[in-house]
């Protein structure tokens, strides 16, 4: 090994370090460190000029090592190796020390946060003698995609990648893609219609020779690392055979059981039936429909595929043993109710997750009365109620089937809420705003109240929606509910509901009659997110959305490598912000595709042959079944492609024979002794 | 004399607790400054022989931070460190090392807040047990017992 010259490059970051850390004091310490022929200071290390400063010194002072202290590595390491190997040195004789995230931002004490940043230095300086160059191994790529969810974001992702003619596989979860906004009336702010918009994308998706749709399915394992996953979905039985079936819809009209609350009128089936006390008494009880689905059923006519799947656990069949109407019904002859669950494994390079969200459940707030007076109904309901396929085909009706003459629409429940979720859910303001305007283009004498903490109306066109809807005679009233109550005190409350609140613009309590009242619910991740979390290794942010890489730098990436995030599942988001995310992330993918290599990080594991005892306490310890047992030379030995670089092998080899390029004991022992080497 | 700030070398892995401590720095939490960071990719790659190094190079304690079991990037990494930790635990009183010197934690990536109060606990457990210079005590030790023999 040549001697060691290391370059020391101390970054100001603008104000971010050098306001609290003595930047020249480091430098003139870093100089009179072993090895280190230059030290210097930079206001932006990572800017052109800055990289330039180390490029130069490299190819005229023959540096052989670099050490950058500035922000932390997983911001710009891969700047600096780019740097170091633009000017002709291996990239992985470069160690940055984290002056910044880890020092000069989690202290106000200049002397203390100074001796430390003068320590992680000499640390970085110790560790970078022992550094080894590493070469990046390149790898084919699949050339094929995987999209999960087909919601909105999904979908669009699909057809984005789709449109560079590679294969796309859509997974979703229900029997028919569309997602939240299947569901939706009108969008806000420009009142399109959303079947308008989205059905015909549903269509494309379904028809395009390049995407695979799974509906009815679930991604249940994935394997393999960037570039080449391998996946196992599993397909749901939906006790009808795909190939033979029509989509005529007569099992559907022919089915005798019809009370099953419709999970895509979102809860309005679980109310029970309204029942006028002088109805006349005929011993039989009302047939009821409200929101119902019968067993073999599609979510909504423009399911797509338009397929119905039979719902196992209400099926009289299953839970009988007799009917088998729609088997008698079906002329091709599809219903098939020996069909199981089956697996299909594919292979993908990317993975684009598009799990979006759900809504708040608001039973648990009791003071609003959801769950407990018919008429508290959820936003995602209403949205059911004011749409023209809904139960109620578009009329705005109470429980009791008369047209409300008041209606009150509370924002942020569960949302900005200290009990419940932090968060703001972003898109309550909005679609609050366009439930009274839909309101007041139905019934124009029906009073509408907005019980609001902010309106927080950001997006492109949004504030002049609010601002017509302050023209449409809509009350808008800002405190937070106290409470929802069907207690009448006052004449003109005797058979309604009460809306108490303090009105912190008037300064006084108030005690509002309304008829209705629609809680505007936050957004929270959707029920899955938990489990496909631990199925891809991601992360998760504090309000349990996915962690993207960065919220700037890479907002659709995630820790691991080719893997997307798109659309509400990394947060609460608006239709226009899911669209632009799903073609980022599909960019992404097209990206990674057209290359057709990717290269893998070469800081993974190796048996040294000469130092293996074979004791075999390795082979079990590792995750991915990266080691094994060479039985001629009775030694451990690492498939080097299936190795993702933990280390845990290497720190459980009781002979130092496994090691970690880039992360190797010497490195490790060199960085300990220079942290703890003042004193 | 100077008042005793203790040495606590860390740990980190590079998913979840090293992402989780620069979300402190990111929040601005504000924490003691005597805790030294190592970056390791999993805290399985945390070899016991680097703990009983850090010791021996005059750290006064020693934390390991890792992702919550369960959410480990590397499926189970964080596992086969929770399950060397006790018998970790026992080594160190062995050679004469408080075990509170000794420490595990789970830090997630979005857990800045958490990651700023571990660092102030650490620090301040290890600033009651005192300084441990485990490195001129067993050289004093040795002293003591060659000058005995003679």
């Amino acid at each position: 090994m040549k001697n060691p010259v290391i370059g020391v490059y101390v970054c100001h970051c603008g104000s971010n370090i050098g306001s609290v850390v003595n930047v020249p004091e480091v430098v003139e310490f870093a100089k009179g460190l072993p090895n280190v022929a230059v030290a210097r200071e930079h206001k932006y290390m990572c800017s052109d000029p800055g990289q330039d400063v180390i490029k130069k010194d490299i190819k005229e002072l023959g540096l052989n090592r670099v050490v950058v202290a500035s922000c932390s590595p997983l911001m710009h390491e891969h700047t600096f190796r780019k740097a170091c190997e633009s000017a002709g040195l291996n990239p992985y004789y470069f160690q940055m020390a984290n002056i910044r995230e880890q020092v000069s931002w989690v202290t106000t004490d200049k002397v203390r946060a100074t001796e430390k940043a003068k320590v992680v230095l000499v640390g970085a300086v110790n560790r970078v003698v022992e550094h080894d160059p590493l070469f990046v191994k390149s790898v084919p790529v699949t050339p094929a995609t995987l999209v999960i969810g087909g919601g909105v974001a999904g979908i669009e992702a699909a057809l984005q990648v789709a449109a560079s003619h590679t294969q796309v596989h859509l997974v979703e979860k229900e029997p028919s893609l569309g997602g939240h906004m299947a569901r939706f009336d009108k969008t806000f702010p420009t009142l399109d219609c959303a079947a308008c918009i989205l059905t015909p994308k549903m269509v494309q998706a379904n028809t395009n020779p390049f995407i695979k749709v799974h509906a009815y399915s679930e991604v249940i394992e994935v394997s393999g690392y960037v570039g080449n996953f391998t996946v196992k979905i599993r397909h749901k039985a939906s006790y009808v055979n795909n190939d033979k079936c029509t989509g005529c819809g007569v099992c559907i009209t022919k089915c005798p059981e019809r009370g099953i609350p419709a999970e895509f009128e979102s809860g309005l089936g679980n109310r029970p039936v309204y029942v006028a006390p002088d109805a006349p008494q005929h011993g039989k009880k009302p047939k009821d429909t409200f929101g119902k689905r019968p067993a073999i059923y599609t979510p909504f006519a423009q399911a797509v595929p338009n397929k119905p799947v039979i719902d196992r656990d209400n099926c009289r069949y299953y839970t009988t043993g007799k009917c088998r109407v729609c088997e008698k019904m079906c002329e091709p002859g599809a219903i098939d109710f020996d069909q199981k669950d089956w697996i299909e494994e594919i292979q993908v390079g990317n993975i684009i997750v598009a799990t979006g969200m759900k809504t708040f459940d608001p039973t648990p707030m009791k003071n609003l009365g959801y769950g407990r007076i018919p008429d508290v109904y959820t936003g995602l309901e209403f949205e059911r109620i004011c749409h023209s396929s809904g139960p109620t085909e578009g009329q705005i009706l109470t429980w009791k089937k008369e047209s409300p003459k008041a209606i009150a629409i509370v924002h942020c429940v569960g949302s900005r809420d200290d009990k419940h979720h932090r968060h703001c859910s972003r898109v309550c303001c909005m679609y609050s705003l366009k439930y009274a305007h839909l309101i007041k283009e139905k019934l124009h004498n029906c009073e509408v109240y907005e019980f609001y903490i902010d309106m927080r109306c950001f997006g492109k066109g949004y504030e002049e929606f609010y601002s017509r809807l302050l023209q449409e005679d809509v009350r808008f009233v800002r405190g937070r509910v106290a409470e929802v109550s069907d207690w009448g005190i006052y004449p003109e409350e005797k058979g309604r509901l009460v809306v108490r609140v303090e009105d912190t613009l008037a300064a006084q309590v108030r005690r509002i009659p309304v008829d209705m009242v629609i809680l505007s619910t936050a957004l929270e991740p959707a029920e899955n997110a938990d489990h496909l979390k631990h199925t891809l290794h991601m992360s998760c942010s504090s309000d349990l959305f996915y962690l993207e890489r960065h919220p700037k730098l890479a907002p659709v990436s995630t820790a691991t490598d080719g893997i997307y995030i798109a659309g509400a599942c990394q947060g609460p988001k608006d239709i226009p912000d899911s669209v632009a995310q799903a073609g980022a992330a599909a960019a992404q993918a097209i990206g990674m595709i057209k290359r057709g290599v990717v290269e893998i990080e070469p800081t993974t594991a190796h048996i040294e042959e000469s130092m293996c005892t074979g004791c075999q306490i390795c082979i079990p310890l590792c995750p991915y079944t990266a080691i094994r047992r060479n039985e001629e030379k009775r030694i451990a030995y690492i498939e080097g492609a299936l190795c993702k670089g933990c280390g845990t092998c290497v720190g459980a080899c009781p002979s130092g024979a496994a090691q970690q390029w880039g992360f190797d004991d010497r490195q490790i022992y060199r960085e300990i002794e220079g942290v703890l080497a003042a004193k | 004399m100077e008042p005793f700030e203790p040495r606590v070398v860390a740990f980190l892995c590079n998913w979840c607790s090293y992402t989780g401590a620069d979300l402190a720095g990111t929040s601005r939490k504000k924490y003691p400054t005597n805790l030294l960071p190592i970056r390791v990719m999993c805290s399985g790659r945390v070899d016991p022989e680097f703990i009983l190094k850090a010791f021996r190079e005059g750290a006064d304690g020693v934390i390991i931070l890792g992702c919550h079991p369960g959410d480990c990037h590397y499926i189970n990494g964080n596992h086969k460190t929770l399950g060397r930790f006790p018998i970790l635990k026992k080594l160190v009183q062995q050679f004469g090392i408080h075990p509170d010197r000794l420490r595990l934690e789970w830090v997630s990536a979005s857990e800045g807040d958490r990651y700023a109060v571990v660092v102030a606990e650490m620090t301040e457990q290890v600033r009651k047990l005192g300084p441990l210079r485990w490195n001129t005590r067993i050289k004093e030790t040795v002293a003591a017992s060659a000058a005995g023999g003679e």
